[in-house]
């Protein structure tokens, strides 16, 4: 008898094994798809445009060698542009999914928390009352969103933080600084209307390396940490008790979780605005595609950056008006919101 | 079989606020047994699992593990050595019964190690005892509330801990998965020494599958031994506020509590039960 | 051991001690309408005033009382029906976070709005009213309805993402129809923070219909409430006919939202804030707390109004700004006072 309940032991094991490893196969050519898609899309967006530059120029400039013609609106339009596209995607992903994996809750994104709402009224308030300078107004930017993050933390702390009620409250606090924003804006004079568009809704129209290079370097501190922790956030997904009860650190681990995540978004918004629903819907949808099991947060990552650069390279060339690439994320993301929310609640609601 | 691990609650007090729920308790919980803690409602009984288990800091006295004490020890450790289930786990959408079982293992897994043969020796262990293998690749949300009690009892299990606590494992469950739940919980003691500490609101079901009983009222342990010297018509007028009958329940050898409310009595209670029309007890007064 | 009633719970307070405290809001109302006559960025004497009521605008002075009177009677109106509204969308769904801002029922009506204007070049105000009521009735049933999905219902947590993810939603789609309309883009992006400066009383006059409509059938309503307040089955066992009374309560409400919003634009918190401070005076009784949310609402947002105007002279803060500033830390308050159980 025993020996039997032993070998059934060890080829369950085996199944479990099996089963585990096939998935892991699946994630990994997932990733790796989505990064060739984003490369692909990275050359594309810099070969098509007005002016259409052969495959041969464009890597040309990429290396930094004096193609004539294209050097100037590759390498100075194009190339930062897409670079911060795939910078602020990478941002918003890993922060959007860090905060609904926390949270337990899809709907629970930093862009309606109130962290993107932090730092584009202070951006706004920045530019339009101040009239600060670049630096300035992303330094400004990103205190503000850390302030807001740790505003919203310390208001929903009574004795330990409830997601239900740091989400409220991160709503509460989003609209009243969503008002400031409008009032910064309706301050404007014409001029500064369409720069000041892009606090309202994100925009990549005129980056420089100046906004791209923060981004860069934050997401290269931030992001491995962030990594590091997830199988922390795995574990939290449980409820607190489960987690602490399989030896996680809680409130410590949400801290640094929330601090990285935070931190990463504001460097992003700082500079390209709140690009509306990124964080939102990398999450889903990159759990709709690598499936259940297994840590979200790099698909997560690479789908915000594969949607921040199609839209805002259908934002320039598909429509008929160039749109910021905050209105197209926005109105194409608006449909599969509502679904996300149908199903979500539906089905009871975890990510 | 398991390491027998010490483990002794010393002059705790715990408390909410400014609200305090347990005031200078001591407590020994005997090794290799089954214990529950029972009471009346918010008298501290989850409170008093969770301070065990370390997810909530006392305001005085120590709770002491191996002559250690908990709240000392880094939380992995503590982890591997002792196992809890709270009272409503949260399973995210989707996952499935292995991979959630799979989360128990990682007590033992440090930030950078991968799966190891011994974790997937584990899991398989766990799901075998539970009876869970055939659901592994199901998703833990069709599951009944009985299997999926038995799926989370199978994650505390990868752990593969010494000791077990459980707070109200039961509740929620119709009657038939109280069953299956707690002769699971009895095999575990059985069969591996695992050590087992269950809150239950039950206090039949307490009576029957706990070798140790302890009642807690205001705060204090009332009375703590053999079910048979816990559950006397005193303790459940003392712990309850309620009159009883007990008597031993002919199925199990062990008391059983018959509550005394005001309406449906056959005879005049100072004299002792009779039989009704129901049911072939009879009982001698 | 007798048995309690259910409507027993409702009637707590003492008839006189709610009168006394209506009369106060009222004379506190008058007060400040009378304050938002004379205060301003300009200040204003006596006479002025005794002019401009009587019709001449000769001279700055009474320039400016002439602007301000409709202003202020715009103010009491659109406080009052924001109030009332709020008072009802909590008793409908139960929750006390439930508030027209919350559920993007402005925002929905400010679509609603935008939407006409650029795409069925609508240009009048009337036009605009029926338009924001529809939008608002919409956005509100989707939001109660993606709200109300799954376990529990509709959760103050699951109803207030419902409406803000909702309200996300339509506002890039706002901006969306605005942006490649260089003509309206400028308006419609001040129009979204509510104001009440512009009033006239043209506008004042379209408006006061469908105010009114909405006043009656919230009003109505308010037995209902009360009945509802216990949960749709024990209110039906109390015989209340449950679906037509939330519908016909939660009618009344979207008109007052969207007609208010149609003429001032969106204006958050109000709403909120108004029924659960009436609610702290008078008690749950909803006969008394929709007309004293009235009441307060009226004061709140005229109380608001003059503190725009005297906070930021020469120039003004509009109304919508201040009631979100003061608005979200009591709506902070009221979240942390709740008892939340974790998710």
């Amino acid at each position: 008898m025993k020996l039997e309940r032993a070998v059934g032991v060890v080829t369950t094991a085996q199944t479990i094994r099996n089963s585990r490893t096939r998935r892991a196969l699946r994630r990994r050519s997932v990733v790796g798809l989505l990064v060739g898609i984003i490369v692909v899309g990275f050359i594309v967006t810099l070969m098509v445009g007005q002016t259409f530059y052969p495959p041969a120029d464009v890597i040309g400039v990429i290396f930094g060698q004096d193609v004539p013609g294209a050097t100037f609106t590759v390498g100075r339009l194009r190339l930062p542009r897409a670079s911060l596209a795939i910078l602020a995607g990478l941002c918003f992903g890993l922060g959007g999914v860090t905060f609904q994996t926390m949270l337990r809750n899809p709907l629970a994104s930093p862009d309606i928390i109130g962290i993107s709402s932090g730092a584009s009224a202070a951006a706004a308030f920045a530019i339009v009352t101040l009239s600060l300078g670049d630096t300035a107004v992303t330094v400004l930017a990103i205190t503000a969103g850390l302030a807001v993050s740790l505003l919203v933390y310390v208001l929903s702390f009574k004795g330990g933080v409830a997601g239900t009620r740091l989400i409220l409250i991160g709503i509460g606090i989003a609209a009243m600084l969503d008002s400031i924003t409008a009032y910064s804006l309706t301050q404007a004079a014409e001029w500064d209307l369409q720069n000041a568009m892009r606090w309202l809704t994100g925009s990549l129209n005129g980056t420089s390396w100046n906004q791209a290079l923060p981004v860069f370097i934050a997401l290269i501190v931030l992001a491995p940490v962030l990594v590091g922790q997830s199988r922390n956030l795995a574990m939290t997904q449980l409820g607190d008790d489960t987690a602490s009860a399989l030896g996680v650190r809680v409130e410590r681990s949400r801290l640094i979780v929330i601090v990285t995540a935070v931190g990463l978004i504001a460097f992003a918004t700082a500079a390209a605005g709140p690009i509306a629903f990124v964080a939102f819907l990398s999450g889903p949808i990159a759990s709709r595609i690598v499936g259940p099991g297994g840590s979200l947060l790099v698909p997560s990552a690479l789908v915000g950056a594969l949607l921040v650069l199609v839209a805002d390279f259908c934002g320039q060339y598909a429509f008929g008006t160039r749109f910021p690439v905050g209105v197209v994320t926005g109105v194409l993301g608006a449909p599969y919101l509502i679904y996300l929310i149908i199903r979500t609640n539906r089905a009871g609601s975890s990510l | 079989m398991s390491i027998e691990h010490s483990l002794r609650i010393e002059n705790l007090t715990l408390g909410y606020g400014d609200r305090t729920v347990i005031e200078n308790l001591d407590l020994q919980v005997p090794p290799g047994q089954v214990t529950a803690i029972v009471g009346a409602n918010a008298c501290g009984k989850s409170t008093l699992l969770r301070s065990m288990s370390r997810l909530l800091a006392p305001r005085a006295g120590r709770v002491i593990l191996d002559g250690k004490s908990v709240h000392r020890m880094p939380a992995k450790q503590l982890a591997r050595t002792l196992g809890l289930l709270p009272q409503s786990p949260v399973a995210p959408e989707g996952i499935t019964v292995a991979d959630l079982v799979g989360r128990g293992r990682n007590p033992h897994q440090g930030i950078l190690s991968r799966w190891s043969p011994a974790d997937d020796l584990a899991v398989a262990d766990a799901l075998e005892a539970t009876a869970t293998v055939s659901l592994a690749d199901r998703s833990v949300d069709e599951l009944s509330g009985g299997q999926r009690q038995r799926v989370w009892i199978a994650m505390a299990l990868a752990q593969q801990t010494d000791l077990l606590l459980l707070d109200e494992p039961t509740t929620f469950l119709d009657v038939s998965h109280q069953i299956e739940v707690l002769d699971l919980l009895t095999d575990l003691n059985r069969t591996r020494g695992t050590t087992i500490v269950m809150v239950l609101h039950d206090l039949n079901l307490a009576a029957r599958y706990a070798d140790h009983l302890v009642a807690l009222a205001a705060g204090q342990v009332y009375a703590r031994g053999t079910p048979a010297e816990v559950l006397t018509e005193e303790g459940v007028r003392a712990v309850f506020g309620l009159d009883s009958h007990v008597i031993i329940d002919p199925t199990s050898g062990k008391p059983l509590m018959l509550p005394i409310g005001r309406h449906h009595m056959q005879n005049d209670p100072q004299k002792g039960v009779r039989t009704g029309s129901v049911g072939k007890i009879v009982l001698v007064p | 051991m007798t048995p309690v009633l259910p409507g027993a719970a409702i009637v707590r307070r003492p008839r006189g001690l709610r009168s006394v405290w209506l009369l106060l809001a009222l004379v506190v109302v008058l007060g400040l309408m009378l304050a938002s006559v004379t205060i301003g960025s300009r200040e204003v004497g006596w006479a002025d005033i005794w002019a401009a009521l009587n019709g001449s605008a000769d001279g700055f002075d009474e320039a400016a009382v002439a602007t301000r009177i409709p202003r202020t009677v715009l103010a009491v109106l659109a406080g009052a029906a924001l109030g009332m509204s709020g008072a009802v969308m909590q008793g409908v769904t139960r929750n006390p976070l439930a508030d027209p801002g919350i559920l993007g029922v402005n925002v929905g009506a400010a679509l609603a709005v935008v939407t006409g204007i650029a795409f069925f070049g609508l240009n009048a105000a009337g036009s605009f009213i029926w338009v924001a009521i529809i939008g608002a009735a919409v956005t509100a049933a989707f939001v109660y309805t993606v709200g109300s999905l799954g376990r529990g219902g509709a959760t103050p947590l699951k109803l207030a993402l419902a409406g803000a993810a909702t309200s996300a939603a339509l506002a890039s789609v706002v901006t969306a129809v605005v942006l490649p309309r260089n003509d309206i883009a400028s308006g419609v992006l001040s129009w979204q923070i509510g104001g009440v400066g512009g009033a006239t009383f043209v506008s004042i006059q379209q408006v006061v219909p469908f105010l009114l409509v909405g006043f009656t059938i919230s009003l109505v309503s308010a037995r209902s409430l009360n009945s509802l307040a216990l949960g749709d089955d024990l209110a039906a066992g109390l015989g209340e006919r449950v679906a037509l009374a939330r519908g016909g309560a939660a009618l009344g409400a979207v008109v007052l939202a969207g007609a208010c919003t149609a003429v001032t634009g969106p204006i958050g918190f109000v709403g909120l804030v108004v029924p659960h401070a009436c609610r702290l005076l008078i008690g749950v009784d909803h006969r008394w707390l929709l007309p004293f949310s009235a009441v307060l609402g009226a004061a709140l947002l005229t109380a608001a109004d003059v503190l725009g105007r005297v906070v930021a002279r020469p120039s003004e803060v509009d109304v919508g700004i201040i009631t979100a500033l003061i608005g979200a830390p009591f709506f902070i308050y009221i979240v942390r006072r709740q008892k939340v159980r974790a998710l």
